[in-house]
């Protein structure tokens, strides 16, 4: 039976929030959240949801994110190399094994690796409760084997959840979901097991995928957007702390006529001082080491 | 567990097919393009003919007519890029000094023999484009008929072509997953429907080897200005800042790169979007002149391929 209330975070009004500091005083911890992902061209039809519009072959669909692998990963990477930000991997676990140059390059660099799935055309859809465990455990078993670190994060694959997806992360060890879009702080995120586990601000608004596909933005808007949106949380940040993030995709934001608002955009960003320019998991580690507990209390706690 | 929903049989190294070998573009031998220059730009111009009446394809292409027969406004429309628009747009090509090529829709061939001379008369490379726009090769479409529309496309336009055929375009840049070896089997050189990539690279079928120039569709000009209703100003932009990333790349990583640009005449042959040519075009081949090699499919798939 679907549940009526979703009862994974208590209600909390923007208005009525502890400060959080982020290290160094700053006001705003600011991530960037490529995700490295792999569809399939030939995936199993899952009852709940078509991976793509065209029949087999699906060349469009297929090709474009293929080109995010090919070309657009070493781009974006160069770019985020420039402004000094780390990046935090939204990957799809089987990429450790198709691309693993990719994986060695993000390696290099200390980026963060979470999961999300084993590929983009697999989707939680479908599985018992069984079942998706053994898809969480497999993407983190492989994440961990080509890494030598087991991911603290998850991204559903395709935003594709079940009433257990939370649940059976925390369970495998993860700490924190990128699933949530309720909030622009972290918060903490009750489990059935009881674990220390949070929530930590992904964006879709900001998201290059749904700005470019879903929302047919102009390559320089998307820029404007995102100067904008930072403007407002760094300004709220100094009575709250708040996170931001970018998620993009290789496959749309690295293509050459898109590359340069945002390059511009993260010049901005990076161009203050008072961010706190870090990863996903960084920033879930600072809010369990210091304000997790006290959010649970305030909220009464989570029985 | 046997769900197939969790069954991975193509999870290994590289592709999930044999269609082509995995590399990215950084990590290959530098090109270089003729002069030194760092981008090579491919501007083709498709010249489609969209049938009244007829089967409807399996997927739509972009531009397919959409309304109950007779679908009036947009048969007329399309039609106008053939009898109108591509004359601007040939004009804007010839006055920047512009090398293009064409893909063409074969039935064209027998319906505007002027416009094929005219065409011809262009000396620009000539690319197969399909039988018509609702010749669509995808899903499960019968291989006899697929077969047949490629040979009598090439056929068609083979007499009007400066020189022999060998590249393809396929409507929508939809393939059926025989489209590759029918295309070999026809003495194709090149197709340009898989847009994974910036530079040609080897494609395999079973019935020998293709090369692959990917045609952009993100910036294909129906892609931006139909599909994405961005304004024809910021079409010029886009254009601009990809041509800018791109020279810049090239210069500091000491290899080529291309720049595909797609643009078709119903659509920029309008009298309100071909100032909007006119300005891509200087801001390419004469702002950025220097920077650019202009030149048509062919020679860039043999420049590339001599790195």
């Amino acid at each position: 039976m679907p549940k009526t209330e979703l009862d994974l975070y208590p209600y909390q009004s923007w208005e009525e929030r502890p400060q959080i500091t982020w290290p160094n005083g700053a006001k705003l911890a600011f991530w960037v959240a490529p995700n490295i992902e792999f569809y399939e061209l030939e995936p199993p039809d899952n009852p709940y949801r078509k991976p793509w519009p065209h029949p087999y072959p699906a060349v469009p669909g297929y090709s474009i994110r293929d080109y995010g692998n090919r070309v657009g990963h070493q781009r974006q990477m160069a770019l985020l190399d420039k402004y000094g930000i780390r990046g935090s991997i939204s990957l799809s676990a089987a990429l450790c094994e198709h691309h693993p140059e990719i994986i060695a390059l993000c390696a290099e660099r200390d980026w963060e690796f979470f999961s999300h799935g084993i590929y983009n055309t697999r989707y939680t859809y479908g599985l018992s409760e069984a079942e998706e465990r053994s898809m969480i455990e497999d993407a983190m078993a492989t994440i961990e084997r080509a890494v030598g670190k087991r991911p603290a994060g998850y991204l559903a694959p395709a935003l594709s959840h079940s009433d257990h997806t939370i649940d059976l992360f925390a369970e495998a060890g993860g700490l924190y979901t990128c699933d949530l879009f309720h909030d622009d702080q972290p918060t903490p995120v009750r489990t059935r097991g009881g674990q220390r586990f949070v929530s930590i601000p992904y964006s879709l608004e900001l998201n290059d995928t749904i700005a470019f596909v879903v929302q047919r933005m102009e390559p320089r808007r998307y820029g404007e957007i995102i100067r904008r949106a930072f403007d407002e949380l760094l300004a709220e940040g100094a009575q709250k702390g708040t996170v931001m993030c970018i998620p993009t995709h290789n496959y749309q934001v690295s293509c050459p006529h898109r590359l340069r608002a945002f390059e511009e955009a993260l010049a901005y960003i990076t161009g203050h001082p008072d961010v706190w320019v870090t990863t996903g998991r960084e920033i879930a580690d600072h809010y369990l080491a210091h304000y997790y507990d006290a959010a649970v209390d305030a909220a009464g706690g989570f029985t | 567990m046997s769900n197939p929903l969790l069954t991975y049989t193509r999870r290994r190294y590289g592709m999930d097919h044999d269609r082509y070998r995995w590399s990215m573009l950084q990590d290959r031998p530098a090109v270089r393009w003729p002069g030194g220059k760092p981008l090579a730009l491919w501007i083709n111009m498709s010249v489609q003919h969209f049938p009244l009446s007829g089967e409807k394809p399996q997927v739509a292409p972009p531009g397919a007519l959409t309304m109950p027969y007779p679908d009036l406004r947009h048969y007329t429309l399309r039609d106008y890029g053939n009898r109108v628009g591509i004359y601007r747009v040939l004009a804007a090509l010839e006055d920047a000094g512009a090398v293009a090529s064409v893909a063409v829709s074969g039935q064209l061939a027998q319906r505007y023999p002027t416009l094929m001379e005219r065409l011809a008369a262009t000396g620009s490379e000539w690319l197969g484009h399909g039988w018509n726009m609702n010749a669509v090769h995808a899903g499960d479409l019968d291989p006899e008929r697929e077969r047949q529309w490629i040979g009598d496309t090439l056929a068609a336009l083979e007499p009007y072509a400066p020189q022999p055929i060998t590249g393809w375009l396929s409507p929508g840049r939809l393939q059926t997953a025989l489209t590759p070896e029918l295309l070999a089997e026809h003495g194709l050189g090149y197709h340009c429907d898989w847009v994974n990539d910036e530079l040609p690279y080897a494609f395999d079928t079973l019935k020998g080897e293709l090369t692959c120039l990917p045609s952009s569709l993100e910036l294909d000009d129906v892609f931006v200005l139909t599909n994405n209703l961005h304004s024809e100003d910021s079409y010029c932009q886009q254009v601009i800042d990809a041509a800018d990333l791109l020279i810049d790349e090239a210069t500091r990583l000491q290899s080529g790169r291309m720049l595909s640009l797609n643009l078709h005449p119903w659509l920029v042959g309008q009298p309100h979007r071909i100032q909007t040519v006119r300005d891509i075009l200087s801001a390419l081949l004469v702002e950025r002149g220097e920077a650019i090699w202009n030149a048509a499919p062919s020679a860039i798939i043999a420049a590339a391929q001599s790195a």
